[in-house]
C-alpha cells in the first residue's frame, strides 16, 4: 500500500484510499505521541526543509514537531531575513537548498500554485503547507481525523463551513476532502465572501443565514476572516460581521441541539467566534491542533518512502 | 510445496512452547508477553491462551508491539502500521517476545529498538514457531523454538492461521 501521488500538493489529487491510508497511519502515530518516548526512528536518514514564505505559527511548529518525532533532520527557512529578500527566485532558492542533499520540502507560499510549480522542476517530494487561496491539505486531513475521532465516520456527516470561503484554502481543501469521503457540505457566510460558481463547481448548498446552517449541521468549521487577503472591503465592519455571522454561546444554546465547533486558527475572538464558544465545551479546536502533528507525521512518513 | 507443520503439530508445539516459557518464568510473576504485529500475534494469542490455563495466581500481562516505524528498509518498501498495545510498564520486567518466523533477524532488531522506547526491561527472551537457521544477518537467536529448519533464501516459509488464512499449517514454498 502506498499513496498514489509523489507529492502532497492538494486534496484534489488524492483518492479516497489515499485519504483513508493517511488517516489510519495518523491514528497509529497518535498512539506513538502518547508514549513515554514520543519519537520513532522512521525518517532518521531523511532531511526536510521547511520553506515558509508566509507567516505561520501552528503549521510551522506542527510540521517541525512531526519531523522531529520521526527523527528527520530539519532546516527552517523563512523568507524574511533570507536571500529571497535580495531578489533570489523561488526556484534558485530551492535548487540551492536541494544541492545540499535535502530529501523533502514543506512549503507555504502566498502565491497559489507555488508548490505545483516547484513539483514540476525539482526531484524532491513536496508537501504543501498552504498556498495562497488554493489549498491547505494537511489542515483538511487533521480536520478529518478530528471529525472521525468524534463521530466515528465521515460518510453522511453534515458539515457547515462558515465564513470567508472566498479567501480560504482551508475551505477548499476541506470541501474536496469531505466530498471525496461522502460527507454533506454546506457553505455559509455573507454573499460577498462566497464565490459565485461554488455551487456548480462542487454541488454544494449555500446558506446565507447562519442560524439555518448551524441548525442543519453536525459540525461547524468556522473560518478566520482573512483581512490580509482582502483588497477591498467585502463587509462593512468586523462588528457588523460579528452581529450577522459571529457564533455566540447564546446562539448555540438556542439551537436545541448539540453541534461541534472547529476552527483552523488563529481565531479572531469576538469576530467569527466569541471567546465562550472557542473555549467552550462544544469546541474541539485544541484536539485539531493535537491531531495536526500525527497527521503531518503520517504524510511525511508515507511520502518519504520513494526511491529518488 | 512442503508441509513443515500440520495443524495438530502446531497445537502440540504451542503447548510445548508455553510450558518451556513457564519453566523459566514460574507463575509469570515479573514476566510480560509481547506479540509482534501483524503475524506474530496469532502465535502469541495461542501461547497466552495456553499459559492462562497453567497460571492460576495472577492474570497474564500481554501486549502487542508494532515495529513498522522502527524498520531499516523504509526507503525500499512501505509497510502499513498496525496497532501497538502495551497497557503496562516493562521497566525491570522479564519480556518474552513472540513472533512466527525468525529469519534474517531484522524484525527482532527493530522490535528490540521499539521495546526499549517503552522502558528498560530486566531481560528479553525470544520465542518463535519457526527458526530458519543459517540465514541470520544480525547476531540474534531465539530462546524458545518450535521447529528449526534449513532453507534456501529462494524459498519462502508461510505460516497459515485459521482466523486469517482459513487453515492452520506451516509450509515451505
Amino acid at each position: 500500500m502506498r499513496l498514489s501521488t509523489k507529492h502532497l500538493l492538494g486534496i484534489k489529487d488524492l483518492t479516497k484510499e489515499d485519504i483513508e491510508l493517511i488517516l489510519s497511519t495518523a491514528a497509529q502515530f497518535k498512539d506513538v505521541l502518547q508514549r513515554p518516548v514520543k519519537k520513532v526512528p522512521s525518517l532518521r536518514d531523511v532531511t526536510i526543509v521547511n520553506l515558509f514564505y508566509e507567516n505561520s505559527t501552528r503549521t510551522r511548529i506542527s510540521f517541525e514537531l512531526a519531523e522531529k518525532r520521526l527523527s528527520a533532520d530539519t532546516i527552517n527557512f523563512t523568507a524574511s531575513g533570507s536571500s529571497a529578500a535580495k531578489g533570489e527566485t523561488l526556484l534558485d532558492t530551492v535548487n540551492n537548498i536541494l544541492s545540499m542533499k535535502v530529501d523533502m520540502v514543506v512549503m507555504r507560499h502566498s502565491a497559489s500554485g507555488a508548490p505545483h510549480f516547484l513539483a514540476k522542476h525539482i526531484p524532491a517530494a513536496i508537501v504543501n503547507a498552504g498556498d495562497g487561496i488554493n489549498e491547505h491539505p494537511t489542515q483538511a486531513l487533521l480536520d478529518a481525523l478530528s471529525m472521525t475521532e468524534k463521530f466515528g465516520h465521515l460518510e453522511g456527516l453534515k458539515v457547515a463551513i462558515i465564513g470567508d470561503i472566498m479567501h480560504s484554502r482551508v475551505a477548499l481543501s476541506n470541501i474536496y476532502l469531505l466530498k471525496k469521503m461522502g460527507a454533506e457540505v454546506v457553505v455559509a457566510g455573507p454573499p460577498t465572501l462566497i464565490p459565485k460558481y461554488i455551487t456548480e463547481a462542487f454541488g454544494l448548498k449555500v446558506e446565507y443565514d447562519i442560524r439555518k446552517a448551524l441548525q442543519w449541521c453536525d459540525v461547524a468549521n468556522v473560518l478566520r476572516i482573512q483581512l490580509e487577503r482582502q483588497n477591498q472591503p467585502l463587509f462593512s465592519s468586523l462588528r457588523e460581521y460579528n452581529l450577522a455571522y459571529g457564533i455566540s454561546r447564546k446562539l448555540l444554546e438556542s439551537l436545541g441541539k448539540e453541534i461541534t465547533i472547529m476552527h483552523p486558527g488563529p481565531i479572531n475572538r469576538g469576530v467569527e467566534l466569541d471567546s465562550d464558544v472557542a473555549d467552550g465545551p462544544y469546541s474541539i479546536v485544541l484536539n485539531q491542533v493535537e491531531n495536526g502533528v500525527a497527521v503531518r507525521m503520517a504524510v511525511l512518513y508515507l511520502l518519504a518512502n520513494r526511491e529518488n | 510445496m512442503k508441509i513443515i507443520l500440520s495443524e495438530q503439530q502446531i497445537a502440540l508445539t504451542v503447548k510445548r512452547l508455553a510450558h518451556q516459557i513457564l519453566e523459566d518464568h514460574l507463575q509469570l510473576k515479573d514476566t510480560v508477553i509481547i506479540g509482534i504485529q501483524p503475524r506474530g500475534k496469532h502465535l502469541s494469542d495461542r501461547i497466552v491462551h495456553e499459559l492462562s490455563a497453567l497460571v492460576t495466581t495472577s492474570s497474564i500481562r500481554y501486549g502487542k508491539l508494532d515495529i513498522t516505524f522502527y524498520r531499516d528498509d523504509i526507503r525500499k518498501e512501505l509497510h502499513v502500521p498496525n496497532k501497538t498495545d502495551i497497557p503496562f510498564g516493562i521497566e525491570n520486567k522479564n519480556v518474552v517476545i513472540i513472533d512466527d518466523v525468525l529469519y534474517k533477524g531484522r524484525t527482532i532488531r527493530a522490535a528490540l529498538d521499539a521495546l526499549l522506547d517503552f522502558g528498560r526491561p530486566l531481560k528479553v527472551g525470544l520465542c518463535v514457531l519457526i527458526d530458519r537457521r543459517f540465514s541470520r544477518e544480525f547476531p540474534i537467536q531465539a530462546d524458545y523454538v518450535g521447529t528449526a529448519i534449513d532453507t534456501f533464501s529462494s524459498q519462502k516459509v508461510k505460516v497459515n492461521w485459521k482466523e486469517k488464512d482459513q487453515e492452520e499449517s506451516v509450509v515451505l514454498i
